[in-house]
């Protein structure tokens, strides 16, 4: 701590490790959520609720051992990320438990309870979270590993397809005994790491062989080649799983990290001339997306005389106004069945916490994501950045498609919230990533390796006149 | 690669920049339309977590709110004598919206109005919720429950109203139904709305006779071509002898005669005798004498052909329409295209009992805020003056020869003087249907004159003839004028 050097995430020799900061910060990770549970407790039974002596001792302590863990395998990762996302889980458990509360969406049909659930997935979660950090002792271990991610990716993607849909998506897979699982969630980190290799070895390619035309740069076929069968596929999940968030995610992540590795812009003006023409492509026959554009652009329409679920999260956000009903106080129960809970946790957010509350957590997402790709600047290695911005870039988009979707800013898409929004995939998934984020984070923050000492040194005199 | 990196956090920014504006749009800039929308089911919610203000007769409440545990609304709404009392009160339902006075002064009975600011704003300081205000109405309890018995399980309506103000005193309708039965939104109160539905109820219990109901008016609308005889000028004294052959055929038809009821004495028969008995001949004549444009304007002014009368709940248009010369004849004695409510044949006999001034029918008196400041106060008002006062007095002697040697005579009440006119009317095709038994009426005492009654009966049995109106519809209306008197004494 004596350094006298700004907080920058870019590696100076000597930089502080910055662990006191993000203890005193996950304080406040588990004070907030704390608050918030007994705040929901006064407000809806008007005393201090029977679980908050268990749940603050299991945020705490959660809190506390991934605090000694990073301390410990990653002195040098960057401060900010693991309090946001404490924070993020902790609050995410006390809007579920607060939802639990209503009768009507707890019922044995939608799951019952979901928050006690929730909170053993995020142990899971934290859990993974300290294996990443412990044995994997550097990111670029992963580099060997490819064209298996290629593999496990298109695996994890296409494994849906064999299962029966649900809530009108085919994104689900079911194991007896264990329960449902989303493996885009994982596919999402797991083609990261296969972009990040491919895209190091194959850079310069891309990049320099090119033909300029009309101010772009083509590139040649064969190179063309990925990214073609990367927007086929896309397009394919969006058809057959009618996912659309999900094809979204990794067409962008693609296309930014191509972006990145080549440095030419013209792969971005691909991109979107792609993604709009299979857009328009889908759309037009594809009756499900047809229905996610008109509910966006009639919000308010009536569903065979009922108010639709977009509508629902639209009169959320208008009735929390600026301040919110407070917590505990809000209806967003009417958006009905498991949708509060999952997708459309930041209607209870906005509508409890009000706009104030929900631009906080919005800004704790954005937090996170510049703090993602600062890492990404900030790593020495091609492809730690390449990975990190990859990470970054498919959390952002993420966060960007469901709340887009939810608030009406874009169509909707099935998709959660990052650690808000109930749902093991999602937890587990994102606390590897944000584990993975602090590994490269902590190799790029930390101190060169101090120069051996130079046996010339000594021998040199000054000789003086 | 640094660059395109910062290009993306710049993106990415831009990404989270882009939610924040949305969030803003849509809670702050477009929030309190969507706080306030129709469908947001918040403001149904909002409005039944607390009791509703209360409708308000004779000092008694006839409304009142119960607690149910189950579902989003803490309050739902329940009625005393709930049936006796619809035709009045309206329905509030959780699941099926309101009507009537329930739906009109719902802002005062939610505690939302303008007018309960000041209340609020207290009631906001002191930590209070927000209440309702109550809506103090004119009517008689006594009158209306005279009412509402005499009429029975028979299909039909009461309107009565205090000529000197216009308050109006009672308003029945029966078959009725109890608002209480689907003032929630279970099942059970969606199979009781539904079974009230006209499509499932040919009795219709919902429709509200007594205003939203017209009816050919009968023989009881003579006393409107009475009226506009005498303020014609086409005859000025009652008990001359007026220009009436037996038999008299109707204007531009090939000698088709009006008939009278029976055999009784109408040729060349004064207004009061003609009156007394019911003659169609004479009021026939007088009608096609007078013609259509000044029929037409003598009935506007008692309050027909304005679709705008409103108690405040708005009563259904009476008509007197432009119409040929036979058909203007025929709807002299009542028994044509034109067409009267309850409450309209209330009026005219109530303009004729107020010495023809025509008082506006209201049944609101005031609101009151719930600390119980007067927030609005009715104060009666003219409508019209459909007769000059003499000619008020001229018919008012005819209508009391009807009910002290007339058709009328069930309708006598011992030490009061009472007028009336009773009234059959055909209708159906070819005159199949069961007729409707009509009975207009007023009560006076040395004090004033503090009720004017109108009673129609649908489709009572065979009976056919004046007789109908004074046996079936007379005694009803006898019933509640004494109610009305019982308070007076």
């Amino acid at each position: 701590m004596s350094s006298t050097t700004t907080t920058t995430t870019v590696g100076t020799i000597g930089a502080p490790s910055r662990r006191n900061t993000e203890l005193a910060m996950l304080v406040f990770a588990v004070l907030i959520p704390v608050f918030a549970y007994i705040n929901v407790g006064l407000a809806k039974e008007g005393s201090v609720p029977a679980g908050i002596l268990g749940y603050s001792l299991g945020l705490g302590l959660l809190a506390g051992v991934t605090h000694l863990v990073v301390r410990k395998w990653a002195p040098y990762a960057d401060p900010l990320m693991l309090p946001i996302a404490t924070l993020l889980n902790g609050l995410g458990l006390v809007f579920i438990w607060r939802l639990d509360q209503e009768p009507q969406i707890t019922t044995k049909q939608l799951g019952g309870a979901l928050a006690p659930g929730q909170m053993m997935w995020s142990t899971i979660g934290v859990a993974l979270f300290l294996g990443v950090l412990i044995f994997l002792k550097d990111h670029r271990v992963l580099q060997r590993y490819t064209y298996i991610s290629m593999v496990v990716a298109l695996v994890l993607l296409i494994a849906p397809i064999f299962f029966p849909a649900k809530f009108g998506a085919r994104i689900w897979i079911t194991i007896p005994g264990v329960g449902s699982l989303q493996p885009g969630e994982f596919a999402k980190i797991v083609i990261a790491i296969f972009f990040a290799g491919y895209l190091m070895v194959k850079r310069d390619a891309l990049a320099l062989a090119s033909r300029r035309f009309m101010g772009l740069y083509l590139p040649r076929g064969r190179d063309l080649g990925p990214i073609l069968v990367i927007w086929a596929l896309s397009l394919m999940i969006l058809v057959f799983e009618t996912d659309l968030g999900t094809s979204l995610l990794f067409f962008g992540l693609f296309v930014v990290m191509l972006y990145v590795a080549t440095e030419r812009t013209s792969w971005i003006v691909f991109g979107l001339l792609l993604s709009a023409g299979g857009a328009v492509a889908v759309a037009t026959f594809e009756s499900h997306v047809q229905t996610r554009v008109h509910n966006w652009l009639n919000p308010l329409e009536l569903l065979n005389g009922g108010v639709t679920e977009t509508a629902q999260a639209m009169y959320s956000f208008g009735s929390g106004g600026i301040l919110g009903s407070g917590l505990g106080q809000g209806y967003s129960r009417l958006i009905g069945g498991i949708a509060p809970k999952s997708d459309y946790i930041l209607a209870t957010v906005g509508e409890e916490a009000g706009l104030a509350g929900l631009m906080a957590i919005l800004l704790l997402y954005g937090l996170l994501i510049e703090r993602g790709i600062r890492t990404a600047l900030a790593a020495r290695d091609p492809f730690g950045k390449l990975l990190a911005v990859g990470l970054s870039g498919a959390f952002a988009l993420q966060v960007f498609v469901v709340a887009g979707g939810v608030t009406g800013l874009i169509p909707l898409t099935g998709m959660t919230m990052p650690f808000l929004a109930q749902g093991g995939s999602s937890v587990i998934a994102n606390w590897a990533l944000v584990a993975l984020l602090l590994r490269i984070s902590d190799t790029a923050r930390r101190p060169a390796p101090a120069p051996a000492p130079s046996t010339d040194a000594e021998m040199t005199q000054v000789v003086r006149p | 690669m640094n660059k395109p990196l910062r290009r993306v956090a710049i993106f990415c920014g831009l990404l989270v920049l882009s939610l924040l504006i949305r969030v803003n749009w849509v809670q702050f800039v477009q929030a309190d339309e969507l706080k306030n929308d129709t469908n947001n089911r918040r403001v149904a919610i909002e409005r039944y977590s607390q009791p509703r203000g209360n409708i308000i007769v004779d000092g008694k409440a006839i409304t009142d709110s119960t607690t149910n545990d189950s579902g989003d609304f803490k309050y739902k709404r329940i009625y005393k004598d709930g049936a006796m009392w619809a035709p009045v009160t309206g329905y509030a339902s959780q699941a099926f919206g309101s009507n009537q006075l329930e739906k009109l002064n719902d802002s005062i009975l939610s505690g939302t109005d303008d007018k309960l600011f000041f209340s609020r704003t207290v009631d906001m300081f002191t930590g209070e919720k927000q209440k309702g205000g109550d809506v103090v109405t004119t009517l008689n309890p006594k009158a209306q429950k005279a009412a509402f018995e005499g009429l029975g399980k028979s299909k039909g309506a009461v309107a009565a109203i205090n000529p000197e103000t216009g308050a109006i005193l009672a308003l029945a309708s029966t078959p009725s139904y109890d608002p209480s039965t689907f003032a929630g939104m279970s099942d059970k109160d969606a199979k009781a709305y539904n079974a009230l539905q006209k499509k499932n109820n040919p009795d219709d219990p919902m429709l509200n006779r007594a205003l939203r109901q017209t009816y050919p008016p009968g023989s009881t609308f003579k006393v409107v071509t009475a009226a506009a005889a005498l303020e014609n000028g086409l005859y000025t004294d009652i008990n001359a002898k007026t220009d009436s052959p037996l038999p008299w055929y109707l204007p531009d038809t090939a000698h088709q005669p009006l008939n009278n009821e029976g055999n009784i004495p109408c040729e060349n028969a004064s207004l009061k005798e003609a009156l007394r008995w019911s003659c169609n001949t004479v009021f026939g004549k007088i009608s096609a004498d007078l013609g259509n444009k000044k029929m037409k304007a003598e009935a506007e002014k008692f309050g027909f052909n304005d679709s705008k009368i409103d108690t405040p709940v708005r009563a259904a248009e009476s008509v007197y329409p432009t119409d040929n010369r036979p058909q203007n004849a025929m709807a002299g004695i009542g028994q044509a295209s034109n067409r009267a409510t309850p409450l309209q044949m209330a009026m005219v006999t109530s303009a004729i009992a107020n010495g023809g001034k025509l008082m506006k029918p209201y049944m609101v008196d005031k609101l009151v805020a719930p600390n119980l400041n007067v927030v609005q106060q009715h104060t009666p008002e003219a409508m019209s003056q459909p007769l000059k006062p003499e000619n008020a007095q001229k018919l008012q002697e005819m209508m009391e020869g009807v009910v002290k040697n007339g058709t009328g005579t069930n309708g006598q009440i011992d030490g009061v003087t009472v007028g009336g006119k009773t009234g059959t009317a055909q209708h159906g095709e070819n005159n199949k249907d069961n007729p409707y038994a009509w009975f207009i009426s007023y009560a006076k005492t040395s004090k004033g004159t503090p009720v004017a009654v109108a009673v129609v009966i649908e489709g009572s049995d065979t009976l056919r003839g004046d007789i109908a109106g004074g046996r079936l519809a007379a005694p009803i209306a006898k019933k509640v004028m004494e109610a009305v008197l019982d308070g007076k004494k």
